[in-house]
């Protein structure tokens, strides 16, 4: 049988980070202000209150949402966002008839300076095995339900271009302010595993 | 190669579900390992590429066992160990005896990092020579399996797609990977119907992937 490829007791993932950093210091590769402040950025800076501004935004300015579509990396930059894993970023846009999914299925790319860091599930096997084989029920399980016409388009991202997805306004928010729309906006409509909810 | 990591269209994962609050990191560590692998191509004079062929490279129980940060702290240090900035087996010494084992430490090496250098940041090129394929272009991917990195996921390999866009000019991730050239050509975005994919018997929907020249041939 193929063994597991640890010992009993091989330590555990804190103390390896741990041991790594120390081997680090002691070399004096890294300093530990930058560590702490590039943790910090995405932590606190790069997330989808980002992403939520570009949505919101391209729901409330035509010039706008007609640049992000056809070149989403320097409209996004419009609004300061970019950085890692945005070199190039294509937008896509979900309405009734079509909705767009994404996905990585070898790595877990995703658009990090409009959505910041990827959440657990994108980088699970459950999702990058079944949406690309199954996604009309991988969207049911997480409770998106689409008609038999709508049609499905998946996005694996297999090279350096990511996908950010532009959501379908909800009805009901013709008198919300670009502010008041953002905080609609939600992390699962902008990868396609979520819509905007009506307020 | 056909690791681990090639996880589209395999079975038995179960369910996905969606977490309806959760932090960036769960723990300090998965911050910390983001950190260095986020540092990783610098340490070690490497590249994003050979980073995640670091990750290819991983053992299915250890890609598994501690979760997506897990890999970025392994990535790191074979890269580390790669490019002998760090020992074989170093990490793990220094953790036994952070916890009070009375282990010895390998000697840190000489360092030997790859004779490589990037032609500019970042992963797009601009290149003259023109694209091979054209929008509306039927194109079939190549059945590749060589053992090193590759961006060509195995159930794309051997099908007919429709080419779609044009993207930008990018790096060859099969031999960037490797230091062996950045080999940056044209990148096609391929739309694949689901039934070319998964049988007559599939849901209905189209796949789109960003494939490198290299991955197409035309079909006549």
């Amino acid at each position: 049988m193929t063994a597991v490829p640890r010992p009993h007791d091989h330590p555990d993932a804190a103390l390896r980070a741990e041991a790594l950093e120390s081997l680090l210091l002691e070399q004096g590769l890294i300093d530990l202000e930058k560590v702490e402040g590039l943790i910090s950025r995405y932590e606190k800076d790069v997330g989808p209150m980002n992403g939520a501004k570009v949505v919101a935004k391209a729901w409330t300015d035509p010039d706008y949402r007609r640049r992000l579509l056809e070149d989403g990396t320097a409209a996004i930059a419009e609004l300061g966002f970019a950085g890692p894993q945005g070199e190039h970023i294509v937008v896509l846009e979900n309405d009734a008839k079509v909705h767009n999914v994404v996905v990585c299925t070898l790595c877990s790319c995703y658009p990090w300076p409009v959505l910041g860091l990827p959440p657990s599930w994108y980088k699970d096997p459950a999702y990058r095995s079944r949406v690309v084989r199954e996604p009309r029920a991988v969207l049911a399980e997480v409770g998106v339900t689409l008609d038999d016409d709508t049609e499905v388009r998946v996005w694996d991202s297999s090279s350096e271009v990511r996908y950010f997805i532009l959501p379908e306004r909800p009805a009901g928010t013709d008198d919300l302010e670009e502010e008041e729309l953002a905080a609609l906006v939600t992390r699962d409509a902008m990868v396609g595993v979520g819509r905007v909810p009506v307020p | 190669m056909d690791g681990i990591h090639d996880m589209g269209g395999t079975q038995g994962w179960g369910a996905v579900t969606i977490p309806a609050d959760e932090p960036v990191f769960s723990d300090p560590w998965e911050a910390k390992a983001f950190a260095f692998g986020a540092m990783s191509a610098g340490l070690s004079g490497q590249n994003l590429d050979a980073m995640r062929h670091a990750i290819d490279r991983m053992h299915p129980y250890d890609y598994l066992v501690d979760g997506y940060y897990g890999r970025w702290l392994g990535c790191v240090e074979t890269m580390l160990v790669d490019s002998r900035v760090l020992a074989p087996g170093a990490v793990v010494a220094r953790a036994r005896r952070l916890r009070g084992e009375d282990v010895t430490e390998p000697p840190p090496p000489t360092p030997s990092k790859p004779d490589y250098q990037p032609t500019a940041s970042g992963s797009v090129r601009e290149i003259d020579t023109p694209p091979r394929f054209a929008v509306g272009d039927r194109v079939r991917t190549r059945t590749h399996a060589h053992a090193g990195h590759t961006r060509l996921p195995r159930y794309t390999r051997g099908h007919v797609g429709t080419v779609r866009a044009i993207r930008p000019a990018q790096v060859l991730p099969d031999t960037h990977a490797h230091f062996i050239a950045e080999n940056a050509q044209h990148v096609y975005a391929v739309a694949f119907d689901s039934t070319e994919l998964w049988g007559d018997d599939a849901d209905s929907f189209t796949l789109t992937l960003d494939l490198y020249e290299d991955y197409l041939e035309p079909v006549t």
